[in-house]
């Protein structure tokens, strides 16, 4: 049986605004199981980005409880959910944010340093994952001189190098055309089959939701569907 | 890690090149200014001590009272035989007899009668028997005109007070002044000569005569008003002054004795130690003024890179680098471009200093309403403490504009500079 990597129970969200305070997300239970493929699916302001902020101990719940990798991420000290973001959570963003003055290798590399592996280890680790995106021919090139899927890759392979438990992916797919969309897509599905990653997207991009294997919908920051998907 | 942040500086223009230059251009104005106020605080020490002061000066203890009026009338008398004995015990020290006075220069037309007058300050030293005073005065290089007195009764005056009075190289002047015992008393004196020592408070209006003329002049057997010593390697020390001071004092001054000789370390007078002690308290203020500015402006400069660089924050955070590295790696950024920054403005500044140093500044135009003693060309003086103090206030002010710039990322939610990516 799958271990449960994360969970949210009775959890809401809400921040300060100039008339008092905007719920983002209410009452929101949730358990998701090493090695599920899975989207949160909604229109803009429905609170998918605020969930995955919250699983990615980038956020804090106002009530309830969230947890990942059995920790309660209202309890964790900064460094404690640093230590927890390096280990065990991988991030992808819709727009890379690949750091432009390091090299595609060095881009990759930047996680690891982090976890102070040594430099041999990390440099095979490094070249595992430009090999599973795809990208050992520009293992010198700087983000400018790439396309925006090779970006993408490049963003998926440093959020893998270090394989983290969890991927957190927001719209990764959002900036790419089809075809960059799909082989993401099929990159992502194949590492989630290798390597049992936990891969969980935010994404409005019809491509995407076809690959998911489970789709929980969110709208005004209510769970409004949570069901396996069709996934291909 | 380390090395990933030296990449990430030199390969980032906007991180390294602003504040370099900033750095580079406070550090160069830094030890030049330096340089040049050492320099300065060099030559008016060099230039008191030759003209005024000494390394170190013996005068009676009822003079010294009032040294600031140069009171002859209180000056040593027979002083030949302990000026002899102090020349045997203190072989380390150069010794010389000076009499300051002030006169009435008279000079007069063919027939005897006051052609022109004017009041001079009279500047008596052995100009005959010792080549000392003209080293110590410099005079070959400050003579304008004319020639060196070769014998009694001949004089020099500044070129100044000569064109002043249309006084003509070889013609007689008298000097009318007092003698120690309150007569009047007149020399005439042989012009053969003029001099500019680049002095102000000097070349407006001085006249050099030999020690024994104006000994006559002013009925001064064997005396002097003042008796300056040298250090031997021209290099004035106020610990070993200080030192030979109170030696000599314990040994030859007695209280009780108004006449009896007393020691004055070069600080002890014209409120040098004062002057000094402004000129250093001077060096650490605009060290501080420099940080401060410096501080600001790299600050200014840090929180618009550092606002350019919010998302790379978010994105480092994300991934799993705690807070207090990522403003580490700030500041360790900030200490790289400022020991850059530092190095390259000590080089430039240590450059222009030694053209200076070499040429020196003309400063005349400053000089020239002063009463000041201080040379008209000052050079440069570079010394180890001036590229200190400009280095490490170099690198202090980017570290302070780096750690004031930085506080922005403990200030911001994680969330907010992870949200600030995708801006």
């Amino acid at each position: 049986m799958n271990k449960v990597i994360a969970r949210t129970i009775n959890m809401s969200k809400s921040f300060p605004t100039g008339e008092g305070e905007f719920l983002a997300l209410k009452n929101i239970n949730l358990e998701f199981v090493s090695g599920e493929f899975t989207g949160i699916v909604g229109p803009s302001g429905s609170g998918k980005t605020t969930l995955l902020n919250i699983l990615g101990s980038l956020d804090t719940p106002t009530n309830g409880e969230a947890e990942v990798m059995g920790q309660s991420i209202r309890q964790l000290t900064q460094r404690q959910s640093g230590e927890l973001r390096s280990q065990h959570i991988g991030f992808i963003f819709q727009t890379y944010n690949l750091l432009p003055v390091y090299s595609v290798f060095e881009n990759v590399e930047f996680p690891l340093l982090l976890l102070k592996m040594p430099a041999e280890e990390r440099r095979k680790a490094v070249l595992n994952a430009l090999e599973w995106v795809g990208l050992m021919d520009k293992i010198s090139s700087r983000p400018a001189q790439l396309s925006g899927g090779q970006c993408q890759r490049v963003a998926i392979a440093r959020a893998m190098v270090k394989k983290p438990a969890i991927v957190l992916a927001d719209e990764p797919t959002a900036n790419l055309d089809t075809e960059n969309s799909l082989h993401i897509l099929q990159t992502m599905s194949n590492l989630n089959k290798e390597l049992g990653t936990t891969f969980i997207f935010s994404t409005h991009d019809d491509k995407v939701i076809k690959y998911l294997l489970r789709v929980i919908k969110l709208i005004d920051g209510e769970v409004a569907n949570d069901d396996p998907a069709s996934g291909i | 890690m380390f090395q990933f942040i030296i990449k990430g500086i030199f390969r980032d223009r906007h991180r390294w090149l602003f504040p370099i230059l900033i750095v580079c251009a406070g550090v160069v104005m830094m030890v030049f200014t330096l340089s040049f106020m050492q320099g300065y605080q060099n030559s008016f020490i060099r230039q008191n001590a030759r003209f005024e002061t000494g390394h170190l000066k013996v005068v009676t203890r009822a003079y010294a009272e009032m040294i600031e009026q140069k009171p002859y009338d209180l000056a040593m008398l027979n002083i030949e035989d302990e000026f002899k004995e102090w020349q045997t015990k203190y072989p380390e020290l150069s010794w010389v007899q000076r009499i300051s006075f002030g006169a009435l220069l008279d000079v007069p037309d063919e027939r005897g009668e006051t052609r022109a007058q004017g009041q001079v300050v009279g500047f008596a030293v052995d100009l005959l028997n010792s080549k000392r005073e003209q080293e110590l005065l410099n005079l070959n290089k400050a003579l304008v005109s004319g020639r060196l007195p070769r014998a009694n009764g001949e004089a020099l005056m500044s070129d100044a007070a000569l064109t002043r009075l249309s006084i003509k190289i070889g013609e007689t002047v008298t000097l009318i002044g007092g003698s120690v015992y309150g007569a009047m008393t007149m020399q005439n004196l042989v012009i053969v000569g003029t001099v500019n020592f680049g002095v102000g408070a000097l070349d407006n209006g001085a006249v050099i005569a030999d020690i024994s003329d104006i000994r006559q002049l002013l009925d001064m057997e064997q005396g002097a008003s003042e008796i300056l010593a040298f250090f031997e390697n021209g290099e004035y020390n106020d610990k070993v002054a200080s030192r030979v001071a109170a030696e000599f004092n314990a040994q030859y001054s007695d209280p009780e004795d108004e006449f009896s000789p007393k020691m004055l370390t070069m600080m002890q007078q014209n409120n040098l130690a004062y002057l000094m002690g402004t000129f250093s308290s001077m060096m650490g203020w605009m060290a501080l003024v420099f940080v401060f500015i410096m501080g600001i402006v790299l600050w200014n400069s840090g929180l618009m890179n550092g606002i350019r660089r919010y998302g790379e924050f978010g994105l480092r955070l994300a991934i799993g680098e705690q807070k207090r590295q990522v403003y580490l790696g700030l500041l360790s950024e900030a200490f790289i471009v400022g020991i850059v920054g530092s190095c390259i403005g000590l080089v430039l500044g240590l450059g222009i200093s030694l053209y200076f140093n070499k040429n020196g500044m003309d400063v005349s135009a400053y000089n020239r309403n002063t009463s000041i003693l201080s040379e008209n060309m000052v050079y440069t003086s570079i010394t180890l403490k001036a590229l200190v103090i400009s280095f490490i206030p170099g690198v202090l002010s980017t570290l302070l504009g780096a750690a004031l710039a930085g506080t922005a990322i403990y200030k911001r939610q994680t969330s907010q500079l992870f949200k600030e990516l995708e801006a």
